[in-house]
């Protein structure tokens, strides 16, 4: 039996599964003929829309007079939360705290106040600036600190505990403790927050919309508008990039575009240029943690206590379920046997915080990294040896502190070739070699792993529906709820959906995604776009598949099983048929050729009032080495080899992989070194355009870098094609580099002393780390130029 | 005078007139010609998804460079030839950097991707065989956020694999043609609303208009007069365009002096410059992308007096010259005298930066310059230090100290200076330099870096400088390029 099963591999019809295919919008994106919301033909009688931005962080608002704003000409219409149309303000994901217009109080510099809409951009712009708005200045909460002494918090603290971790480590022969601060993010997506709404018969709207999330947007929409979901459509082609920034962060636009679309009757365009953009949405939360952890002789930790403090900004936002996620990474890749997890969300008078790959994840992960770090110090072994000898067992110590067993755990097998193939040991050699030699400029290595938990934490979001038509010419026609934002979902659904009607690639079309066609769907987020569409448009696929078998064998009296799909042709019995003459015949003996299909995660179950269950699905995993070179004179660094080992299970598309994981690891490591958010003391954010904030450039990317996707890894969980999520767990393979980082500092004072790094490590906070340690060794500049005078 | 612009596209031959002079030429491909292809992601020329191709003649050849659209004006395209990310693809094939680009899995959104094609097409066109830096040095002009670059890398390689003559080489002397037919004898002067705008092409219609209009803006390559457009929504009545004015252009390496004229773009300065210093081409690329450098001009650096102007610290440390014309009447001034205040200069009304003469290099001259900011490429310096010191038997007889981002000018370090000149050059005498540094200045603090950072690595450049000078042991710098030029 099991060889003759292992005859029929399953995989031997597959033709676009698995294969290289490009992007199924690449054409277009070189040839600028892809169609970006900004792109679409503008309606005759289109509006512009601007939105007036609050000038305080914290203000009561005693008057808004719009009047001379409404007076001006070309100016359609402007409005403030006194007009909206219902007593509905507030475009909050499931908890309330962000209106669409602020009403008597604002509480971030750049909130949304009022909107104008005129018949061309620059006129709204103008027209806004004659908004007189009475404002009385209130104090404002502008840090984590000042959040934590006043006990403001958008939701209350969370505790995860196991056992008893303070008692596990006042026994522990030894202890670390500290604090460290991990920056926030802005997304940066190259395509602005923009939504268009066009006026429909009745009342009703189409609203095209860049966002992650089409169904909240015609929730929100329908709801500040008083209407049912029935009247509004969202429209979502593609996104020009979105990271999580539009998960919920699109709304705002959305609304706003809508509800001046609405009381003029005119279309709306709402599209924030790049400074409005990043005042008015919110970013990456950044953390403040503490850390006290109990370990053995050998580097075993024995006993953690970790409180992850972080920026919410003014509302609730998602910073629910991403400081929950930032709990259940706190561990990453280790067991620890007593632990305990506090999570403070802070309210400040800042930008609400939201998601953004990763989704806490990565902020939780920095703790356990940076506190395997410093252990490793303590006890002067490589950092690598302390992460191996904590990892999750296979047999015991597999259990997380959310009680979740690790059954997946496949990083010992790829730390070892990873091991291998960057050749670590001999390059660890090289560099303590090269910086005994080398008085100004040092090198630093780190090898750090990822273990990422697949699902949405709210159990309920793990749900997707598909639709499928295939027309009597043979072509499919296929809309799913997941939305294109760059991570090539489309082009791997079509890819399935060819498979399983054995038809060519390009027969298989995905038109923009509308919540006509798909309905009361989850966002595209959590990494799970093709898991869950994936799955359901396969589903559908498999239902009109079985009419045509069921048609089929009926009709050529041939046994179901003897029915093949493959090449353009289905092989029925002796008999061949191409697969548009089977649609033919099936069409006109009355075979319906449409399906919808829908998925549900299964195991997934999870209590958040406990922190317990299994909220995820199944683990990604990666491992990643990256060896840094840096100034010890400025701080200045560059990252000169990265080797990432990492696993998507079975590739769908491995091109599209290795670029999500590339792609991912880039953003990552801009995260970590120069991306800064800077807030002035009156709360405004100072860095509100790429001249000010600085993702990677094309020269940061390190000069080797060597990307792989495990070869031999299979996801044991039945996820499409045996694959894994591959959107998130990436991004947290660059905290190798900020550790590569601390260990060429540490190599100053040549490794008798731990560096004290926050994150990101600019060259500023690189330089004053190096004077820091330079000072506690009781060293200076004088020792550098000793060396040198030798 | 002429009030239409006239310039090639697609074959083509464009006349506008009745547009403002600040029409960008973003907005009017998007809004007046739907040619939506040229994307904005910053509308201040950091990010270049808006990426152009400007073609000039030379010769019977056309000579490509990127721009950054979104801060072009339109008038400035007169006389040239545009190319956009719609001009490439013919009869339904694409240009070989729009092919090796889906084959390298190129594009993820896609939003960027049009600007790096256009990136990739000057490439192309402008260099044979380019290596890993050439390569990452014409696309730090372009950001991307969603593939990490590795695969535009390849795809900068593969494009030359695919054919290496486009259309436009098959057509460059046609375009020349055009070219050659619309370079205009008389010049352009355009009058829209109450703007106006004069593109002279003599220098002596240049000084008359600079002193008929003394409150005009001086336009050279735009790179910051487009964001007083763009960004702050200004209104500008009056600009006179550098650009076709010859003699601004010209560039003279003279036995004594570099003089270069005040509307020579970065691009032709440095590989000048990077001859005889060369830190100073390397400042250069680094300074802005390609795309700036393309369009910016180093008069334009100077006279703007911004605080973190990259060039003034290492002109202050040559000792330039600048030579100033009003009118008829010319004269020079050391650079370091040119600026007073923040953002204010010796310039008297009317008049403007004719040149700027460099001393040429000497042996007993050592010279370095030192960019210190967030990310190597395209980026605004937090500091930027120049040094320029002449060493006879030991101790320093000369000796000049320029800094950018450390006062509300670019400044000499006098304090630093006098505690060296004429002292050994040693460790110790270093040191009192660098604790000298404190009383040339205060630095601010900002998003870019704190004030204690800020004199921190200005002292230690110092010291960089010194361990590169006095021949000690061990490598100094993490990136070490070739300054070809």
């Amino acid at each position: 039996m099991k060889r003759k099963s292992k005859q029929s591999d399953p995989e031997s019809n597959l033709r676009s599964v698995r294969q290289a295919v490009p992007h199924d919008s690449a054409e277009k994106h070189v040839s600028g003929e892809a169609i970006y919301i900004d792109d679409i033909p503008e309606p005759r009688n289109l509006l512009h829309a601007y939105i007036g931005m609050s000038a305080h962080a914290h203000a009561r608002v005693k008057k808004i007079d719009l009047s001379a704003v409404r007076a001006m000409p070309g100016v359609a219409a402007a409005m403030c939360a006194a007009d909206l149309p219902t007593d509905h303000n507030d475009i909050g994901p499931g908890f309330a705290g962000d209106p669409v217009f602020a009403d008597k109080i604002v509480e971030y510099h750049g909130q949304s106040v009022f909107a104008v809409a005129a018949e061309t951009l620059e006129l709204a712009y103008e027209a806004a600036a004659k908004a007189v708005i009475d404002y009385e200045p209130l104090p404002a909460i502008l840090s984590i600190e000042e959040a934590l002494k006043q006990k403001a918090q958008v939701l209350p603290t969370l505790t995860l505990t196991r056992g008893d971790a303070t008692k596990a480590i006042t026994k522990s022969p030894r202890k670390i403790a500290g604090k460290l601060g991990i920056g926030g993010q802005d997304h940066f997506y190259l395509e602005g927050q923009i939504a268009m709404a066009v006026p429909q018969e009745g009342g009703d709207l189409l609203v095209y919309s860049s966002t992650q999330h089409p169904t909240e947007i015609q929730h929100h929409v329908s709801h500040i508008l008083g209407l049912h979901s029935h009247a509004v459509t969202v429209e979502t082609r593609r996104m020009g990039g979105g990271f999580g920034g539009k998960e919920t962060q699109g709304a705002l636009f959305a609304v706003i575009a809508a509800l001046l679309a609405s009381k003029t009757g005119r279309p709306v365009k709402a599209r924030a240029d790049r400074d409005d953009d990043m005042i008015i949405t919110g970013k990456r939360h950044d953390f403040i943690a503490e850390y006290e952890v109990g370990y053995d002789d050998t580097g075993r930790i024995t006993g953690a206590d970790f409180t992850l403090a972080s920026r919410c900004g003014m509302s609730p936002d998602l910073s629910g379920p991403v400081n929950d996620r930032a709990m259940f990474h706190a561990d990453n890749a280790y067991y620890l046997p007593h632990v305990r997890i506090v999570s403070h969300r802070c309210k400040t008078h800042t930008v609400s915080n939201t998601a953004f790959r990763g989704f806490g994840g990565p902020q939780g992960m920095m703790v356990i990294e940076y506190a395997l770090d410093e252990i490793a110090r303590e006890l002067g072994l490589d950092p690598l040896e302390v992460r191996k000898r904590n990892l999750y067992g296979k047999r015991d110590r597999n259990v997380t502190p959310y009680t979740m067993k690790v059954e997946d755990n496949i990083l010992p097998e790829l730390i070892a070739e990873l091991e291998q193939s960057s050749d670590y040991a001999r390059r660890r050699a090289a560099i303590a070699a090269s910086n005994a030699t080398s008085p100004h400029l040092k090198k630093g290595l780190a090898l750090t792993p990822v273990k990422f938990g697949i699902s949405f934490t709210a159990t309920h979001f793990n749900q997707a529906g598909a639709l499928v038509h295939v027309y009597t010419d043979g072509s499919v026609h296929l809309n799913h709820g997941g939305t294109e934002m760059g991570q090539g979902l489309n082009t791997k659904v079509a890819q399935i959906v060819a498979d399983e009607f054995g038809i060519d690639f390009d027969h298989v079309k995905i038109t923009a995604t509308t919540t006509g066609k798909v309905p009361n769907t989850s966002a595209t987020a959590a990494s799970s776009g093709t898991d869950l569409n994936g799955k359901a448009s396969q589903v559908a696929a498999r239902t009109i598949k079985q009419r045509l078998i069921k048609f089929a064998a009926a009709q050529f009296k041939v046994a179901p099983g003897k029915i093949v799909f493959a090449d353009n042709q289905v092989q029925i019995g002796r008999k061949t048929l191409s697969f548009v003459e089977l649609i033919q015949l099936a069409y006109k003996r009355r075979v319906q050729l449409s399906a919808t299909g829908y998925f549900a995660t299964p195991k997934v179950a999870y209590d958040p009032k406990t922190m317990r269950g299994r909220p995820f699905f199944y683990f990604a995993y990666g491992a990643a080495v990256s060896e840094v070179v840096i100034d010890t004179l400025t701080g200045e660094y560059k990252v000169e080899r990265v080797d990432i080992l990492h696993d998507v299970g079975k590739s769908i598309n491995p091109a599209i992989d290795l670029g999500q994981i590339e792609g991912g690891f880039i953003q990552g490591m801009g995260w970590l070194t120069s991306e800064e958010l800077h807030w002035d003391a009156k709360g405004r954010l100072m860095t509100h355009a790429p001249s000010t904030y600085k993702i990677p450039a094309c020269s940061d990317l390190p000069r080797q870098f060597n990307a792989r996707i495990v070869d031999w890894s299979r996801n044991r969980e039945d996820v499409v094609y045996r694959s894994k999520a591959v959107g998130e767990p990436p991004l947290m393979l660059a905290i190798s580099v900020f550790f590569a980082i601390k260990d060429a500092i540490a190599a100053v004072c040549d490794y008798q002393a731990s560096p004290r790094l926050d994150a990101p490590a600019t060259p500023e906070r690189v330089l004053f780390a190096i004077e820091a340690l330079r000072a506690k060794v009781g060293g200076d500049l004088d020792h550098a130029l000793r060396e040198a005078a030798e | 005078m002429s009030d239409t612009i006239r310039f090639v596209m697609d074959g083509e031959i464009r006349e506008l007139r009745d547009v403002s002079p600040t029409l960008t030429v973003f907005n009017w491909l998007r809004e007046s010609e739907r040619r939506c292809g040229t994307k904005e992601g910053c509308a201040e020329g950091d990010c270049g998804a808006c990426t152009v191709a400007i073609g000039e003649r030379a010769g019977e050849r056309v000579r490509y460079r990127a721009v950054n659209s979104c801060i072009q004006f339109v008038p400035t395209l007169d006389g040239k030839a545009l190319v956009t990310v719609e001009s490439l693809k013919h009869k339904g094939k694409l240009h070989p950097a729009q092919r090796a680009m889906v084959e390298c899995h190129g594009s993820q959104c896609g939003f960027c991707t049009p600007g790096f094609v256009m990136s990739l097409f000057t490439l192309y066109h402008n260099a044979e065989n380019p290596g890993r830096e050439a390569i990452e040095d014409c696309l730090a002009g372009n950001l991307c956020r969603c593939t990490g670059y590795r695969p535009i890398i390849d795809a900068a390689q593969r494009m030359y694999e695919l054919g290496r003559k486009d259309r436009f080489h098959a057509r460059a002397s046609e375009t020349a043609q055009q070219l050659r037919a619309i370079a205009r004898a008389d010049s352009l002067a355009l009058e829209w609303q109450g703007q106006k705008y004069f593109a002279p092409k003599s220098l002596d219609a240049f000084a008359a208009l600079v002193v008929e209009h003394p409150d005009a803006v001086l336009l050279g390559g735009g790179t910051d007069v487009g964001l007083w457009v763009t960004k702050q929504h200004r209104r500008l009545a009056t600009m006179i365009y550098t650009g076709d004015v010859a003699t601004l252009h010209t560039l003279e390496i003279g036995s004594e002096f570099i003089t270069i004229g005040g509307a020579v773009p970065y691009t032709d300065a440095a590989a000048a410059l990077a001859a005889d210093y060369p830190d100073f081409g390397e400042m250069l690329r680094r300074l802005g992308s390609v795309q700036v450098r393309n369009a910016g001009t180093l008069g334009g650096n100077i006279g703007n007096a911004s605080p973190i102007g990259d060039t003034p610290p290492l002109l202050i440390a040559l000792d330039a010259t600048l030579k100033l014309r009003r009118g008829g009447e010319t004269r020079e001034l050391p650079i370091a005298d040119f600026f007073l205040d923040y953002r204010k200069t010796a310039l008297k009304p009317g008049e403007f930066i004719e040149a700027v003469r460099v001393p040429r290099a000497k042996p007993e001259v050592r010279f370095a310059a030192y960019k210190i900011s967030k990310r190597f490429d395209q980026d605004i310096s937090a500091v930027c230090g120049a040094f320029a010191a002449t060493l006879a038997g030991g101790r320093v007889t000369r000796i000049r100290i320029g800094f950018g981002g450390m006062a509300a000018t670019p400044k000499r370090a006098v304090h630093a200076e006098t505690a060296l000149l004429g002292r050994p050059w040693t460790d110790a005498n270093i040191r009192a330099a660098m604790r000298a540094l404190g009383g040339d200045f205060q630095p601010i603090a900002d998003m870019r870096a704190s004030a204690e950072y800020r004199l921190m690595v200005a002292r230690n450049l110092l010291l960089k400088f010194f361990l590169e000078t006095a021949g000690k042991q061990g490598a100094t710098r993490v990136i070490k390029r070739d300054i070809a030029a």
